[in-house]
């Protein structure tokens, strides 16, 4: 009734291919946005922005990174949680020896650094596909969390052998360290991931991203018609690691506070791709409502007795957490196997002819 | 359609979550218990867990809780793991929490930073960041009754009385996580001024299970005595493997974390001779925790489903002696301040002035649990002692006297750690001690 396209007339071929053609689709991305920039830092409470909405958006942006690489390119990867770890040790390693520099250039040079291994890590698969490629990617995984322990030079000798995050300000508002408000880390995350979604949404729909696509379909033909697999599979997992490593940068510096190699583990490479395979493969939207299932999703069924006063032992909700979380993962799986992007595409579908379906 | 139903109810979830931080008394002392049921290390956890929150309850249940404000321990899982520590930490320290016991130096790496803060003390009791000793430089940090690094000082000190340490090699076998690497730069430093060696052997976590590689370098570097760092499953594997080689078990010596009932009841009789370090009682045989049979586990009291078996295992009077200090703590800081409900900058206080001596211990029923500690400002470990037990194929006993670690040695050091820890934050806070 109210979500529908009629009356709304293309004259362009521009209007024709925008990603969101529909008037009311553009209404809801701008109430999100607002929701998001001011209704959330200005009712939410620490709880809330600390521990649900930075880690849900950090996560958000690395499952786009791997949804690049898995989804639009079809090559698998195990290797995100140590990229992510490459991203988080440049950015510590350069704000420590350029401490003057805002952070947050910082923060999106790192991507550099793991845009760079990750590219050497995704030699192996202009050879290689699918599981063999899985297990160079898990060399990854394993080597550079081998560097992050035995290189004592990437977390400056620390005898923990963690690396702490120092205080740094952002025009004059302390954005690092334990000071920083959650607002202040919110709000850069959100604008960071922000930003970085729509960038990766016109690489998406532009000719790079086509090409990625083609691959990810048909490397044969994509090949005949001209796409490079060389460039196309290098750019991605260059582009990939690039948000990887940006999300594990902004992962210690705007919510941990202070990582040990545990943080970059490959149970984390494994989260994200859950990530990505349940809110959907190939698509943005389904990186954040993967993020949201697997990240909030359980922050919250903890709370949840909690709120009713309900006494169960910590350890009988977490216990029933992991049951909860693994029947819905399947639930979802079986109902829709192409993941949460799809459920969420097919409800805007019954939408648009809702209330006379035909 | 049940898409749509899911984000309802995630929706009345969120708004229900947002309103879980007032949901506490007022007139309560609020201890949140981050403690680890699940998960690897799940093992070490739970007694801890229980020892903690059964003698608060006793507390509750016998006195009517302390200076007659009732405690509420909550218990917040984090499976060991650092990320959900920071959670429970953000769930739970709007609710007037008096000071966090991490019970993991993963989850106290991260909390150190936020103490001063949220203007929560952080007591980790014998493990986290040795530096936060120095009172002077890290007021909300306190690690009572001793540090790892004067645990390790204790246990050189230990084997130097066994036919001395100098010209010897020492093999350091330990978890190669932040908790195992801890003591390493002062063991470098230790080696140099005693004059032995030292061979190392780092277990990985994934590794800990499988063990045999590590054992056979250890039979090739030949070591004299070895030192263990170890938690979880790594302890009894590396003692089963230390068997395999047959290495000596009385020149095996674990450091607290290593020397539980239950990392040993798995090995049993192979493991008879190995040795361990520890601060607090073993066994049953003490007023207090006969208390708790009487008061919680007879009268049903207990909020978690303890054992009786587990009452008075190594793991469980340890959290005992951890619940007895934030007690005193919370006595002392309720005797400063004039105030029953206190906070966590009170508890602060507290925890810089309680003074639990040997005549205060026997007023608890805890003659000879623990060694008397006398907190200050300046020294936030209490410079207690450690003694050795060891393992005679079905329990520990008590084979030492205190033995009290190296203070003039260890204190310059940690104050130099402590000092490289604030160089890098301009905006940290320190304190003057008189």
């Amino acid at each position: 009734m109210f979500y529908r396209e009629a009356g709304q007339f293309k004259t362009t071929y521009k209007a024709d291919q925008a990603i969101f053609p529909i008037f009311q689709d553009r209404m809801a991305i701008a109430i999100y946005l607002l929701i998001a920039f001011v209704a959330i830092p200005v009712f939410g409470n620490d709880f809330f922005i600390t521990s649900m909405m930075i880690p849900f958006l950090i996560f958000s942006l690395a499952a786009i990174g791997l949804n690049i690489l898995v989804g639009y390119t079809g090559q698998i990867s195990l290797g995100t949680g140590a990229f992510m770890g490459v991203g988080a040790y440049a950015c510590y390693k350069l704000t420590t020896i350029f401490p003057d520099i805002n952070i947050i250039v910082l923060i999106i040079s790192s991507g550099f650094f793991s845009a760079v291994i990750g590219m050497l890590f995704g030699l192996p698969s202009l050879r290689i596909k699918g599981f063999y490629l899985v297990v160079t990617t898990l060399a990854a995984q394993f080597f550079l969390e081998w560097c992050f322990i035995r290189i004592p030079w990437l977390y400056n000798y620390n005898d923990s052998g963690a690396i702490e995050v120092p205080q740094r300000e952002v025009f004059g508002i302390i954005a690092t360290g334990a000071s920083a408000t959650p607002t202040t880390r919110y709000l850069i995350v959100l604008a960071i991931v922000v930003v970085m979604t729509w960038i990766a949404s016109n690489i998406i729909h532009g000719r790079i991203g086509r090409a990625w696509m083609m691959i990810r379909d048909m490397d044969i033909a994509a090949e005949l018609m001209g796409i490079r697999p060389l460039n196309a599979k290098l750019s991605a997992f260059a582009v990939s690691s690039f948000y990887c490593g940006v999300a594990g940068a902004m992962m210690v510096f705007f919510w941990l506070g202070a990582a040990e190699v545990e943080s970059f583990d490959i149970n984390h490479s494994f989260l994200i791709l859950f990530m990505v395979v349940i809110g959907g493969l190939g698509s943005l939207v389904g990186s954040f409502l993967g993020a949201a299932f697997i990240w909030i999703l359980p922050v919250i069924l903890r709370a949840i007795p909690r709120t009713f006063g309900l006494d169960i032992n910590a350890a009988t909700i977490e216990h029933v957490n992991f049951m909860i979380i693994g029947g819905l993962i399947i639930f979802f799986l079986i109902v829709e196997p192409h993941g949460l992007a799809r459920l969420w595409g097919l409800a805007k579908q019954k939408l648009r002819v809702w209330p006379f379906p035909y | 359609m049940f898409k749509k139903l899911i984000f309802g109810a995630v929706a009345v979830a969120m708004v229900s979550g947002a309103q879980v931080n007032n949901a506490y008394a007022e007139d309560t002392l609020y201890l949140p218990s981050l403690s680890y049921r699940t998960g690897p290390y799940a093992g070490g956890g739970v007694p801890i867990a229980n020892g903690f929150s059964d003698y608060m309850t006793m507390l509750n249940e016998r006195d009517g809780g302390i200076g007659g404000v009732k405690v509420v321990v909550e218990e917040c899982e984090t499976g060991y793991n650092s990320q959900k520590g920071v959670e429970c930490y953000e769930s739970t320290k709007s609710k007037n929490a008096l000071v966090y016991n991490p019970m993991s130096t993963g989850i106290t790496l991260q909390l150190v930073p936020k103490a001063p803060v949220d203007q929560i003390p952080v007591f980790s009791m014998g493990y986290g960041l040795s530096a936060t000793a120095v009172g002077e430089k890290f007021p909300w940090g306190f690690n009572y009754p001793t540090t790892y690094w004067s645990q390790l000082s204790a246990i050189l000190k230990y084997i130097d009385s066994k036919g001395g340490v100098k010209g010897k090699k020492i093999g350091y076998i330990y978890l190669d996580v932040g908790y195992g690497r801890e003591p390493l730069p002062l063991l470098e430093k230790l080696s140099k001024s005693m004059g032995f060696s030292i061979a190392r052997f780092p277990v990985a976590g994934k590794e800990m299970q499988n063990q045999s590689s590590h054992w056979l370098n250890v039979r090739k570097e030949k070591p004299d005595w070895m030192i263990m760092w170890g938690w979880g499953a790594m302890n009894s594997t590396a003692i089963k493997e230390a068997a395999k080689i047959r290495f000596p078990m009385d020149h095996f010596i674990g450091n607290w974390w290593a020397g539980a009932d239950a990392d040993l009841a798995p090995v049993g009789k192979i493991g008879k001779g190995y040795l361990a370090a520890n601060f607090s009682g073993i066994g049953t045989d003490f007023p207090a925790i006969k208390d708790i049979f009487t008061h919680v586990l007879d009268a049903g009291k207990s909020t978690q489903t303890t054992d009786r078996d587990q009452v008075g295992d190594v793991l469980y009077n340890r959290a005992v002696a951890n619940a007895v200090i934030v007690a005193e703590a919370i006595m002392a800081a309720q005797k400063s301040t004039g105030k029953k409900v206190i906070n966590g900058a009170d508890m602060r206080l507290g925890l810089e002035t309680f003074n639990l001596s040997a005549d205060r211990l026997k007023e608890l029923g805890l003659e000879g649990f623990m060694a008397p500690i006398k907190a200050s400002c300046k020294d936030h470990e209490g410079g207690g002692g450690i003694f050795v037990q060891q393992w005679n194929g079905s329990a520990w006993e008590k084979i030492s006297e205190p033995i009290s670690p190296e203070t003039d040695v260890i204190r310059p050091l940690l104050e130099e750690a402590a000092a490289k820890y604030i160089a890098d934050k301009p905006d940290w806070k320190t304190q003057t001690c008189s």
